[in-house]
């Protein structure tokens, strides 16, 4: 056909034939690669698309779902009747069983769930104060940490002696950056829980504050003398030695114990997160994609593997960050906000957009203020050429004495160039 | 030690988030069309199974069967849920089918019915309560779509009801923005591009003794081009109009072949030219190609009263995203006609390409 149609006004025809069947070849090189793109689009678009539901689907399985005992498909029947919970001890321990299980599963669900379970308790304006705890945990998560922490004095005043109440206290107030006070609801634990989850929740806020080193040194000989505990404590107390010795600068003892916390059992999905963190620091994404493959469940696990991508120029990096992009855009649309550390982290990094990021910083920053929000803020204000902005994150770690290697370099360079 | 017992369970709900999944969102879409509201309702199977024990035999696999054998009651058991009403007068709700859709986070039951209101509402209610006693945590995130503007809103618990203003937007913003969707689906549309590429590459040539020569002056060429791109757009907008106007309607899926197939056609006929002159067959081809416009513009919803204006703006879009390819692409191949990049790289080459492109879609958009 080429050759048919080439012209005309040509002096050598067996030039021309030659040129001919290169541009034939050219031609259906960029052909196959054009079908190929046009099919590729084609193929994702159905995805979304509409399907008839016939019998030809009749043994798929469309979806997998999680299965209730009988005795939970009673209560899911009797909720749906309108009739809610009218036992308040079957009640808080249904609600407990979709707290663990939220936890276990990773899935949100199961928080809404706990809140139906706690039926018309959930909306009194003074409930018992077991109730109060369980909503200060449920509203926890969706980041309402005024109400949490409310609910949770209010409980603790008419029962000092809950130990869940004074750790979930302390923790909400870790996160929002009040140290004094987190200090202080570790406080109790001395007498109601384990010498190492006592230390270790004063390790948490002493690792924060300005003494890194001596709540190293105070968990890890707790940690020696405290024989066996449950694995859950042990990974908690594994993982915070790590996370202290990194910030000091210890990486090999960082591994030691973030290694040691891997083996414990089934890792949870903060060790991974802090176990990737310290290794991206290190410069090792190698082995964080090693680590989080199998994890993209999790939207702070896909986060760090996404990072770790792109650190390595692996083309599955760029399909990684689209898909935490429309998670983020999915919360959004519900109108959540509890995704703004990552979110965060996403822009500065991945997004490569400096001053949204240093906005979603520091929006994070009135809510959250760990080591982490800190260290988000002086880095996007940094990219952004905005110093001025880290002020009140400077402010905070000079007052409160952070010591961090990664974060003590940053903090000097803005502070030099802060107008 | 009283509470040791709990002390995994205390470890466990740590102020940590780390959750995973999503947490649970229905997505309603809501497009008035004259005296009825078109709705699309997409309900998370997880949800629905977690409501109706969808899973029959408990085996933790939703399948199809055990969600066909009972779709007619989830249907009934998620319109019971919603109530809409146009100005304060309930409209009843009729379903018209049940499909299945991907969201990111899995499986949906896709529900399509309709909305009959006793006139063209001005003023749209929502009044919203699926799941919110097994999960007051769920979400109705609603989108009302109105000539192609979009608005949201986000149904809960605690905000069970939303009220939007359907009232038809200012005229000019209205124009504009069929307008622009117009453009819009040119510049997406590859398969029209293709089919306008397909006869303006031999524009630039003049066919003579069943060989081609590349024309000697602009004036011709130019005038070709312009009777080509005409009849083209009286074609399509002749058809847009009548499916549009619901005249004539025909089945979107042999549109899309036959449309698939007219690129195919248009290509091979620069190879091998067999077929009237080009501006006759820009003109029969085009018929084709209104009927697929016309299913954009019936998924961008129209409301009563400015179907016509509508329409024109849409045609309007789509002739100035026309003419734009056409200002790019008739200069740079009146320049290069005499190369070999443009005789047998873009001409015969891109003739071969586009008739092969086009062919993928055809055998795809019939069989699949």
């Amino acid at each position: 056909m080429a050759t048919r149609s080439l012209p005309v006004q040509t002096a050598r025809p067996l030039r021309a034939s030659h040129r001919a069947w290169t541009a034939a070849g050219i031609a259906l090189a960029a052909c196959v690669a054009l079908a190929g793109v046009s099919t590729l689009r084609g193929s994702k678009s159905t995805q979304a698309e509409l399907q008839p539901l016939t019998s030809e689907h009749d043994d798929h399985v469309l979806e997998k779902v999680p299965v209730l005992s009988p005795k939970e498909r009673a209560r899911v029947a009797a909720l749906g009747a309108g009739a809610g919970p009218a036992d308040l001890e079957v009640a808080l321990e249904l609600a407990r069983g979709h707290v663990t299980e939220a936890r276990q599963r990773s899935d949100p669900r199961f928080l809404g769930y706990a809140q139906a379970a706690l039926g018309s308790w959930w909306h009194d304006p003074a409930p018992p104060p077991e109730v109060r705890v369980l909503r200060a945990i449920i509203r926890q998560s969706n980041h309402d940490f005024t109400a949490a922490l409310e609910d949770l004095a209010l409980a603790l005043k008419e029962r000092p002696d809950d130990a869940q109440a004074w750790l979930t206290q302390s923790s909400l107030q870790l996160v929002r950056g009040e140290l004094e006070e987190a200090r202080r609801s570790c406080g109790p634990l001395a007498g109601l829980s384990s010498p190492l989850v006592a230390t270790t929740c004063v390790a948490a806020v002493d690792g924060t504050g300005g003494r890194t080193r001596e709540a190293y040194a105070a968990l890890s000989s707790a940690f020696s003398r405290s024989g066996r505990s449950e694995a859950a404590v042990s990974t908690w107390s594994l993982t915070l030695l790590g996370e202290l010795a990194a910030r000091m600068g210890e990486s090999a003892a960082a591994e030691r114990h973030f290694r040691t916390a891997l083996v414990m059992g089934e890792p949870d999905a903060y060790l991974l997160g802090a176990l990737a963190d310290f290794l991206l620091d290190e410069g090792r994404p190698a082995e964080v994609v090693r680590l989080l493959e199998k994890h993209v469940e999790s939207d702070p696990l896909l986060l760090r593997l996404a990072l770790a991508e792109r650190a390595l120029g692996l083309p599955a990096g760029a399909e990684h960050a689209a898909e935490l992009a429309r998670r983020f855009g999915a919360s959004r649309a519900r109108g959540d906000a509890i995704h703004l550390r990552e979110e965060a982290r996403f822009t500065l990094h991945l997004a490569n957009d400096p001053e949204d990021a240093l906005r979603l910083a520091l929006e994070n920053w009135k809510l959250q203020r760990e080591p982490v929000d800190a260290r988000l803020v002086l880095e996007a204000a940094r990219a952004a050429k905005r110093p001025e902005e880290a002020r009140a994150v400077l402010a905070w770690l000079s007052e409160t004495r952070l010591e961090d290697v990664h974060l003590a370099p940053l903090a000097r360079e803005l502070k030099g160039s802060a107008p | 030690m009283k509470h040791g017992i709990h002390l995994l369970w205390m470890l466990l709900v740590l102020a940590r988030p780390a959750l995973a999944h999503k947490p649970s969102d229905s997505y309603l879409t809501l497009v008035p069309d004259g005296h009825s509201v078109r709705v699309r309702w997409d309900i998370a199977l997880r949800d629905l199974d977690y409501a109706l024990a969808l899973d029959a035999n408990a085996d933790g696999d939703l399948t199809g069967r055990e969600l066909r054998q009972r779709s007619a009651e989830v249907s009934a058991y998620a319109l019971e849920r919603l109530a809409l009403s146009a100005d304060q007068r309930t409209c009843p709700l009729s379903p018209v089918e049940t499909r299945l859709t991907q969201h990111s986070d899995g499986a949906y039951l896709a529900l399509l019915f309709e909305a009959a209101c006793s006139r063209a509402p001005s003023t749209l209610a929502v009044r919203y309560r699926l799941f919110f006693e097994l999960d007051p945590q769920h979400r109705g995130l609603v989108r009302l779509e109105v000539d192609g503007a979009t608005r949201t809103g986000v149904l809960r618990a605690d905000a069970d009801t939303l009220g939007f203003t359907v009232a038809e937007a200012e005229p000019l913003r209205q124009f504009v923005a069929m307008t622009r969707e117009g453009v819009w689906h040119i510049w997406i549309g590859i398969d029209h591009i293709l089919f306008l590429l397909a006869l303006l590459l031999p524009a630039v040539f003049q066919r003579e003794e069943g060989r081609w020569r590349a024309a000697g002056a602009f004036r011709p060429v130019f005038m070709e081009v312009l009777k080509v791109v005409t009849s083209f757009t009286v074609a399509h907008s002749l058809t847009l109009g009548l499916a549009t106007l619901g005249i004539v309607q025909l089945p979107s899926r042999w549109v899309e072949t036959a449309i698939a197939l007219s690129v195919v056609l248009a290509a091979l006929n620069n190879l091998r030219p067999m077929l009237l002159g080009r501006w006759r067959l820009a003109f029969a081809l085009g018929l084709l190609h209104g009927f697929g416009f016309s299913s954009v513009l019936a998924d961008l919803g129209l409301s009563g009263g400015s179907v016509v204006m509508s329409l024109l703006a849409f045609n309007f879009g789509v002739e100035l995203g026309q003419a734009a390819v056409v200002a790019v692409f008739l200069p740079t191949a009146f320049l290069l006609r005499r190369t070999w990049t443009y005789r047998a790289l873009a001409f015969v080459g891109g003739s071969a390409c586009i008739a092969l492109t086009a062919g993928v879609w055809t055998v795809e958009r019939f069989f699949f």
